[in-house]
């Protein structure tokens, strides 16, 4: 006789009525605001009938742009998840004194803070990286896609469904309570037995297929599809920094995915790489998550390095001083973050001597670092600095990474590190280079090329409010942290007893409101220049008299970004064809070979992470139906013969003399 | 319109800046105010040696990082748009004897803080026995160091005292300018064992052995903790760090002594490692000699062999396919019994006497010794209750925890 019990455990695995969070009144709240808002936007895509729209030309293009600014799209709205996270976490922290034990229980205040870590890196910080990347790479080398185009939309469908199972962890079970890295023993089995860590470890593993082959997709772009007379020492600077960032992407994601892989076989398998006993070994974990954790720094910080050098090039009026040695300072970061790793545990009990050589390493570091610094400041000099966003953004970069820098090169430090690591000081020291060097180069990349993308500039009324909140929010919520860190006040804590401390918490409390007012006031400018886009409008295709090949085509560029692939001369290109005079063609249009769009990187994402459900959920029945019908798919798009078209010439006749009129109305 | 909003702003953010200015006021009050800033004035000499690395460290970089912010500010106001009368060279983008300036200048820095580093990193080891008791006191080759053994178990401290044969939760003291020599692992998962007016953290991990030195200069009530999360009890994993002066140092073990309800052996261990927040400070007497080393090598449950065994058995080759059999099912786990949902049966590796000095074949009487499970079924990854929530084991409608002899 077959136990209802067995029946249902078949059908639904592990998952039961008590797995839904219905007894937190602030998931509860926040799932009726998602659902509401979802229906809402569900509702106004039917009416006004975009589901075909977005289907055809958004979701299942596999054109580099419209992927790239679906990648942001994804940054953004996980951004606002990810800070969420942040105000509760300072909320919690500026009430828990006295005996209070503030709004959230550790059940809850653990979940989300390991959230808020995994959201920020995996899913704000790469997606909006990753999308600059694809959207600028193949036109700053005057390309006209990727090289493996599909392959782009299935990598960013991945990411995709990493952060859909991350965002289903809120409302279906929970999220791990480990901390964003998931350190074993705690994360094992025999600590976490609940989904958390499972959701954690899928979530990742998806997103991580993506970005993996987005990184050799973009190696390959870069290698091979560069402009003729575009040599490597020709290339822009961002074009540099993206070739190392996905370089570390590519060595060092499949680490990420081994050893993630490991702990799941020991969750799901019983084996014992990370266990107590059996001769099982935590730190092993700790080691290899730091190879792929340290380079994952780099991996976010390097763009923002390159974003900053066109900026700072472009509103100075002037070429980038020193691109060689700017270009080898990238090369030596690339190589170095490879041979730092254990800085992050100095405290674990390696010797001295180990303990001094990754010290050292990791000093070294900022001498590449530091030369990079004095570039852009010798850029500056004797320039004629347009202060517009993008480079009002880079200075208050410059200002802040400074000290974010210093404070890291400190914590290099194994003895001073045995005192702040841990500790809110360590919290404040990495908040201020993600946050003053990667968010910051990541809002001056959106305000220099959102008008590539879109053809109108963005707001600056309400830009230069985001700024200032921004900057100011920032100071007022780290600063703090780096004086509680001084007086030996660690991290993750979720409630006080030493009431002295509690200022500082509402002060970073206040600060976090203020990025808060940031944020909304980001999200008010872009839709308060799409409807003064008409006034906002960029017709010439190069709105801030700028250098290098993405500016020579039109705003938004044409799908196949430029009909006759320029000729490259200068490592500022563009300003090089305009000193020379440079006409831009007006007959002996071509057919150009292009791809088709196709949803089959939509439909294999989806079924992965159907899979992943399954496994995390022990719904086993879905997870080996869904990775049949992944493998079904994927062979069966291999036979689609019809995976590129030709834009037949009279339309690219059409496109480039709609151009010419524009330019021609601009002009008179 | 588009002006008056512009002034509406202006004028509330005018305000909110005026508010801003009172409330940055506020911190500095209170640093004058005395806040105590514990990792720039601790009281023991290690901690001070590391402070002293930490003022040496900024200052050397601040040689640079200043300069830098200035030289920012100043070319970023200088060489604004608006001020024609500043040069201008577009293609200036070379200069060698620059650019040997800019790899140069950070380059003589990190020489200077590497060779600070590697001279810090090898004086200030944990591992290294102190050399002096303060700056200008070496230490006293004829005084023993104290011995400390520190059990970081989920949420709260034990510290053994094996010269005294005293053991304490969550409170630990120690004779002032006497060196200290903690040997320090964990029951379950990683903890760092950090008290920041004595000397940096070290992690506390289980089946590990990490070592610190250290010593305390003047006499106080200091704050001690775990630095590193542990799970949902961390918060509260902290401890009082009583340093004393020789006579009253005495006078606390002697009271430890008199207060100490019980032994502390392997079964009272077990019983105490079990999850548990806000432990109030309790004594033990005496302590059972062999419970540290059993602690660290795993094997304080009956019948489990020692991982120090094991490594020894192994290192002479193993014990070949004999070993393979050489297993019980576990019935006792930290939380709960346990398995994978795919794996073998539970199970650990069974050994006999493992350390010198028992006696007793703990195999003969292990159902006398061995504490009930929590729960004997096997979990299986299957719905565990919460931590800390009295919610017993589902009987939900849909299905509760099913033994693995149901299936």
């Amino acid at each position: 006789m077959v136990d209802t019990h067995d029946l249902t455990r078949l059908i639904f695995g592990r998952l039961t009525l008590e797995s839904l969070p219905l007894h937190e009144p602030i998931i509860v709240g926040t799932f009726a605001v998602v659902a509401l808002g979802g229906i809402a936007l569900l509702g106004a895509v039917t009416y006004f009938r975009l589901w075909a729209y977005l289907w055809r030309e958004w979701f299942t293009s596999v054109d580099h742009k419209r992927i790239g600014i679906m990648y942001m799209v994804l940054g953004i709205v996980m951004l606002l998840r990810g800070f969420a996270d942040a105000l509760m976490m300072r909320m919690q922290q500026a009430m828990a004194f006295n005996g209070s034990e503030g709004f959230l229980p550790a059940h809850h205040y653990d979940q989300v803070f390991t959230a808020h870590g995994v959201i920020m890196i995996f899913f704000v910080a790469m997606p909006l990286v990753t999308g600059l990347m694809n959207f600028v790479v193949p036109l700053q080398i005057g390309a006209r896609d990727v090289s493996f185009p599909f392959l782009n939309n299935f990598s960013f469908w991945m990411t995709v469904g990493g952060a859909v199972l991350v965002m289903a962890s809120l409302f279906i079970g929970e999220f791990a309570r480990t901390g964003w890295l998931a350190y074993p023993p705690l994360s094992n089995l025999a600590y976490s037995p609940d989904v958390g860590v499972d959701y954690y470890i899928w979530g990742l593993q998806v997103a991580g297929v993506g970005t993996t082959l987005s990184g050799i997709n973009l190696i390959c772009t870069i290698v091979k599809m560069r402009a003729p007379g575009m040599t490597m020492m020709r290339m822009p600077v961002f074009t540099w920094t993206s070739l190392c960032t996905n370089v570390l992407i590519v060595a060092s994601f499949p680490v990420l995915t081994a050893v993630l892989a490991l702990l799941s076989l020991d969750r799901y398998v019983g084996t014992n790489f990370f266990t107590n006993d059996f001769g099982g070994d935590p730190m092993m974990y700790v080691n290899l998550i730091w190879i792929w954790g340290h380079p994952e720094v780099y991996i976010l910080v390097l763009p923002a390095f390159g974003i900053f050098s066109e900026v700072t090039s472009t509103f100075s009026g002037k070429r980038l001083f020193g691109y060689t040695s700017m270009v080898y300072a990238t090369v030596v970061i690339t190589i170095l973050s490879y041979l730092v790793w254990l800085h992050h545990f100095f405290t674990m009990g390696s010797g001295a001597s180990v303990n001094s050589f990754f010290g050292i390493t990791t000093m070294i570091i900022s001498i590449p670092t530091g030369a990079k610094m004095f570039n852009w400041l010798f850029t500056m000099y004797r320039g004629r600095i347009r202060f517009e966003l993008p480079m009002m953004w880079t200075v208050a970069f410059m200002l802040t990474f400074v000290i974010g820098g210093m404070t890291g090169v400190l914590l290099a430090v194994p003895p001073a590190d045995f005192v702040l690591h841990n500790s809110l000081f360590l919290v404040a020291h990495f908040h201020n280079v993600i946050i003053g060097g990667v968010l910051f180069g990541l809002f001056a990349g959106i305000g220099y090329w959102f008008p590539k993308a879109f053809g109108f500039k963005l707001d600056v009324f309400w830009g230069k409010l985001s700024f200032w909140f921004w900057v100011v929010g920032f100071y007022l919520a780290f600063m703090p942290l780096y004086v509680l860190g001084l007086m030996g006040v660690t991290r993750r804590l979720r409630v006080f007893d030493d009431p002295s401390l509690q200022i500082w918490f509402v002060i970073a409390g206040i600060g976090a409101l203020l990025i808060a007012c940031g944020i909304a006031c980001f999200l008010i400018q872009i839709a308060v220049s799409v409807l003064r886009r008409e006034k906002l409008a960029d017709v010439t295709g190069d709105p801030w008299d700028a250098r290098t090949l993405e500016w020579a085509t039109s705003s938004p560029p044409p799908a196949y970004n430029f009909a006759f692939t320029p000729v490259v001369h200068d490592n500022d290109a563009w300003w090089d064809m305009k000193r020379r005079g440079y006409a831009r063609p007006l007959a002996g249009f071509k057919a150009i070979h292009m791809p088709s769009n196709t949803g089959t990187g939509v439909i294999l994402a989806g079924l992965a992470t159907a899979m992943a459900f399954g496994l995390i959920w022990y719904i086993w029945w879905l997870a080996g139906v869904s990775f049949i019908a992944l493998l079904a798919v994927a062979i069966r798009h291999t036979f689609n013969y019809h995976q590129s078209f030709n834009i037949p010439a009279d339309e690219v006749v059409r496109t480039e003399r709609a151009r010419t009129e524009l330019l021609a109305g601009a002009k008179s | 319109m588009g002006t008056s909003r512009a002034k509406k702003i202006r004028r509330l953010m005018g305000l909110s800046v005026r508010y801003l200015k009172l409330l940055a006021l506020l911190p500095l009050g209170f640093a004058l105010g005395g806040c105590d800033f514990v990792v720039l004035t601790p009281a023991g000499d290690v901690a001070a040696q590391q402070r002293d690395l930490v003022v040496i460290a900024t200052v050397l970089m601040l040689l640079i990082v200043v300069p830098v912010m200035v030289a920012t500010a100043l070319i970023a106001w200088r060489y604004r748009q608006s001020n024609t009368t500043a040069r201008y060279t577009p293609d200036w983008d070379h200069s060698t004897q620059l650019e040997l300036l800019i790899w140069a200048a950070p380059l003589l820095i990190i020489i200077c803080l590497g060779a600070v580093t590697w001279m810090g990193t090898h004086l200030l080891d944990p591992y290294r026995t102190l050399g002096r008791i303060a700056a200008d006191r070496p230490t006293n080759p004829d005084l023993k160091p104290l011995e400390v053994d520190v059990v970081a178990l989920d949420w709260k401290w034990l510290f053994i005292y094996p010269e005294y044969g005293v053991a304490s939760v969550n409170e630990l003291a120690a004779p002032v300018n006497r060196p200290l020599d903690f040997k320090i692992t964990a029951s379950s998962v990683m903890n760092s064992f950090y008290i920041p007016a004595l000397a940096g953290q070290i992690y506390a991990m289980p089946g590990m052995q990490t070592r610190l030195h250290a010593v305390i200069n003047a006499p106080g009530n200091y704050r001690g903790f775990s630095a590193n999360y542990s799970g949902a009890g961390f918060s509260h994993m902290h401890f009082t760090f009583q340093a004393l002066a020789d006579g009253d140092f005495d006078q606390w073990i002697a009271k430890a002594k008199s207060a100490g309800a019980s032994r502390l052996g392997r079964q009272e261990y077990l019983a105490l490692e079990r999850p548990s927040e806000n432990e109030p400070v309790r004594f033990y007497t005496p302590v059972d000699e062999e419970l540290f080393p059993a602690i660290l090598n795993m094997c304080v449950e009956t019948g489990k062999m020692c991982t120090s065994e094991m490594m020894a058995i192994d290192a002479k080759g193993g014990m070949g396919l004999a070993g393979i059999g050489n297993t019980l099912p576990l019935t006792y786990d930290k939380l709960a019994a346990r398995g994978a949902v795919f794996g073998l049966e539970p199970s650990y590796v069974a050994g006999g006497v493992c350390l010198p000095g028992d006696q007793v074949g703990r195999m003969s009487d292990a159902s006398t010794i061995v504490p009930a499970p929590v729960d004997g079924t096997p979990l299986r990854g299957y719905g565990l209750a919460r931590p800390g929530s009295a919610r017993k084991s589902s009987t939900s409608f849909l299905f509760g925890r099913s033994s693995k002899s149901d299936s």
